[in-house]
């Protein structure tokens, strides 16, 4: 982990460096904390340990990021992730609950196709909302997060659906080369969108729409198009985020399922350095962020302390790292160290006025 | 509502009435649930169901009232619901502790205002987007939550239970509780700030155009950090309202009340991009909400989830008639 992100510095420059470093210090605290942190082990073929745990456990979020970030260049945002998260999880499981051979790969992979079909219609109508009727992101993709676990619920009936069916477990549970599969498919995801934004001039074209629609319209770009295209590619990953969460724990519930994903989801991408004005985006930075706040979850976990009061450590998290990142702030923090030369004081005042 | 002082702050569009389209369009569709609630149920006519949703809805009314300054704005405070549970939290477990009842209010009403300032210093100064600030807000007031107890606390105060139980009404058995009293007071106050005062007209000139309040010579900073002070301080009074209704601090009640209370206010015609609204709108848009549920509780067979749906659908078709009507056509 720390030769990755050491690997990353050079290549990404300064941008990536306060993620990275927030993300090799929590490690370097955890592995002091409890030494065997760090420790992966090999059990009848598979790799077992802490790091493979918090890698296996951020894939939904480093999908449902992946689209995020697009959807943010693009000078958006989805709120509705969590939602589309619950539904297809709860399609899927209905389908395969309800069929005869719940353990037949055809059925899996009908209710896979099923779910994500649906998904993608649901995605397709956030995008209309946005690029065609040309209602505020925010509060278009509000519609289908309120509305859309009253869906999710409507489709459970209120009921945890349980399922018993290999396959589907496999998703969120299984290994494929000794790796969890969960890990391979989110490193698949990222990969995908990679070549196809940064290999392809498409991630210049959705951010330039993110920069300016008008002008890249005027440009020549089909700039609604592009916009669509990205509420649609969200909620593709969105409804594969949604199979893992609901894989992991063999049951769909509609009001669970995916909880807050969203707001994580725009942490991450946010933690990355993607600017929540659009314009520019990092998809390295997207699965930094991720990883940021899984591993901030684990190690609250591993400390003892309750999941919620986690929340209190991500919100201290999520303001020094967003005032790091914030231009105001470095410009202030850069006269002062010309000026007075306090040194890093001021980023450390900043961070204890938030719990105050 | 007097709408007539409030065209100088957005003279360009010369018709008046088009300003009160998405007002009059929600009280159309309040009446015509009711209606709906009358002639399908013959419960649904008592006066006692309307004062029902006042007192079941109080502190979403109080809480929607301090988000229609924000999003007045044109930010937006995601962190409403975790400051009302925090308030009601502290409260309680505060009065465990055997605290005097007005040294409790006072603190408690003292917690919400001062995380709102805190957020609007890092949204004025830092530049820091309010969605994000506000979600570290919500992150630490839920936390908080936590901190403060993992599980419920009951409020046995004399002065807290007394709230809670007195009943204002007249002799045919309509009543209602202080909570809605305190409710209305705070719109009261809230409507005469928006449409009166300088600071109302200086929320809508900063929602309308920030750049041009500022070439104005108006304070759009102090706007700013005051208008998430005053969302800080509603979130704490409806959680103190919260705490009277409930008689207990819970770490995870009103979750996803945000929604709920943005939902109410742009039910009620004001515009999330800013700069257009009224407080009036929102009293409807929780009005509308309020009737929703008590609609789907009467009706019996349907489940609590259609709420969220019809919410959903409700949201959509306000947002449409605002694009329609052409309120800040971009």
């Amino acid at each position: 982990m720390n030769t990755l992100t050491d690997r990353l510095r050079p290549l990404t420059g300064h941008r990536l460096f306060w993620p990275a470093l927030v993300l090799v210090v929590m490690i370097l605290a955890n592995t002091v904390y409890r030494p065997g942190f760090l420790a992966v082990e090999v059990k009848s073929g598979h790799l077992y340990g802490t790091p493979i745990d918090i890698l296996r456990l951020s894939a939904p979020l480093i999908l449902v990021a992946l689209g995020m970030t697009l959807v943010i260049a693009t000078g958006g945002i989805d709120l509705s992730v969590g939602s589309l998260c619950a539904i297809s999880g709860a399609i899927a499981c209905l389908h395969i609950s309800e069929a005869a051979d719940p353990n037949s790969p055809s059925t899996v992979l009908t209710a896979l196709a099923l779910a994500f079909g649906v998904a993608l219609v649901l995605g397709a109508w956030n995008g209309v909302l946005v690029a065609v009727i040309g209602i505020q992101p925010i509060i278009a993709t509000l519609i289908l997060m309120v509305a859309g676990r009253g869906i999710a619920q409507l489709v459970t009936e209120g009921q945890i659906i349980t399922i018993n069916s290999e396959p589907y477990r496999a998703i969120g549970l299984g290994h494929f080369l000794t790796l969890p599969l969960a890990i391979l498919i989110a490193l698949a995801a990222a990969l995908l969108v990679a070549a196809f934004t940064r290999r392809t001039a498409l991630g210049l074209i959705v951010e330039s729409v993110g920069g300016n629609a008008e002008a890249s319209r005027l440009a020549g770009i089909r700039s609604r198009r592009i916009v669509f295209l990205v509420y649609v590619v969200s909620a593709a990953c969105a409804a594969i985020a949604g199979f893992m969460v609901t894989a992991n724990v063999s049951s769909a519930d509609g009001n669970a399922a995916g909880l807050w994903i969203e707001l994580d989801a725009i942490l991450a991408v946010v933690i990355g350095g993607t600017s929540l004005a659009g314009g520019r985006f990092s998809l390295s930075g997207t699965v930094l962020g991720a990883l940021i706040i899984q591993t901030l979850t684990t190690t609250v976990y591993a400390m003892n302390i309750s999941p919620q009061t986690s929340l209190l450590f991500k919100a201290v998290v999520v303001i020094a790292v967003c005032l790091v990142q914030a231009p105001a702030f470095r410009a202030r923090f850069r006269r002062r160290r010309r000026g007075v030369e306090p040194g890093p004081a001021t980023p450390q005042r900043e961070k204890e006025q938030v719990p105050a | 509502m007097t709408s007539t002082s409030l065209t100088t702050g957005r003279s360009w569009r010369p018709s008046l009435s088009r300003r009160h389209v998405p007002v009059l369009a929600t009280l159309t569709l309040l009446l015509v649930m009711y209606g709906i609630g009358v002639s399908q149920y013959r419960a649904f006519s008592n006066v006692q169901v309307i004062f029902n949703v006042f007192i079941d809805n109080g502190f979403v009314l109080v809480v929607a009232v301090g988000m229609t300054f924000v999003i007045l704005t044109g930010g937006i405070d995601l962190s409403v619901g975790a400051v009302v549970a925090m308030t009601a939290m502290v409260s309680a477990a505060l009065l465990r502790d055997g605290m005097p009842a007005a040294l409790v209010l006072v603190i408690a009403l003292l917690i919400g205002p001062i995380l709102g300032f805190l957020m609007g210093c890092a949204i004025h100064f830092f530049d820091i987007q309010p969605f994000i600030v506000t979600l570290a807000g919500m992150f630490f007031a839920r936390g908080m939550c936590t901190f403060i107890s993992g599980a419920s606390i009951s409020i046995t105060d004399g002065f807290w239970t007394g709230m809670s139980q007195e009943r204002i009404g007249n002799p045919a058995g309509n009543f209602v509780s202080i909570s809605v009293l305190i409710a209305f007071a705070v719109v009261l106050v809230a409507a005469y700030v928006l449409a009166y005062t300088r600071f109302g007209r200086n929320v809508y000139a900063v929602g309308g155009n920030a750049q041009s309040a500022l070439l104005m010579g108006l304070p759009v900073g102090r706007t700013r950090i005051a208008v998430y002070t005053i969302s800080g301080l509603c979130s704490a009074i409806g959680g103190i309202l919260l705490s009277f209704y409930t008689l207990s601090g819970a770490p995870l009640i009103a979750v996803g009340m945000e929604l709920d209370v943005i939902a109410a206010v742009v039910i009620g015609g004001t515009v999330l991009t800013g700069g257009s609204g009224y407080v009036f709108g929102t009293v409807l848009g929780v009005l509308v909400l309020g009737v929703i549920q008590t609609l789907i509780t009467f009706d019996g067979s349907l489940n609590s989830w259609w709420t969220k749906i019809v919410i959903g659908g409700l949201l959509f078709a306000f947002i449409l008639l605002q694009r329609l009507i052409g309120i800040r056509f971009k």
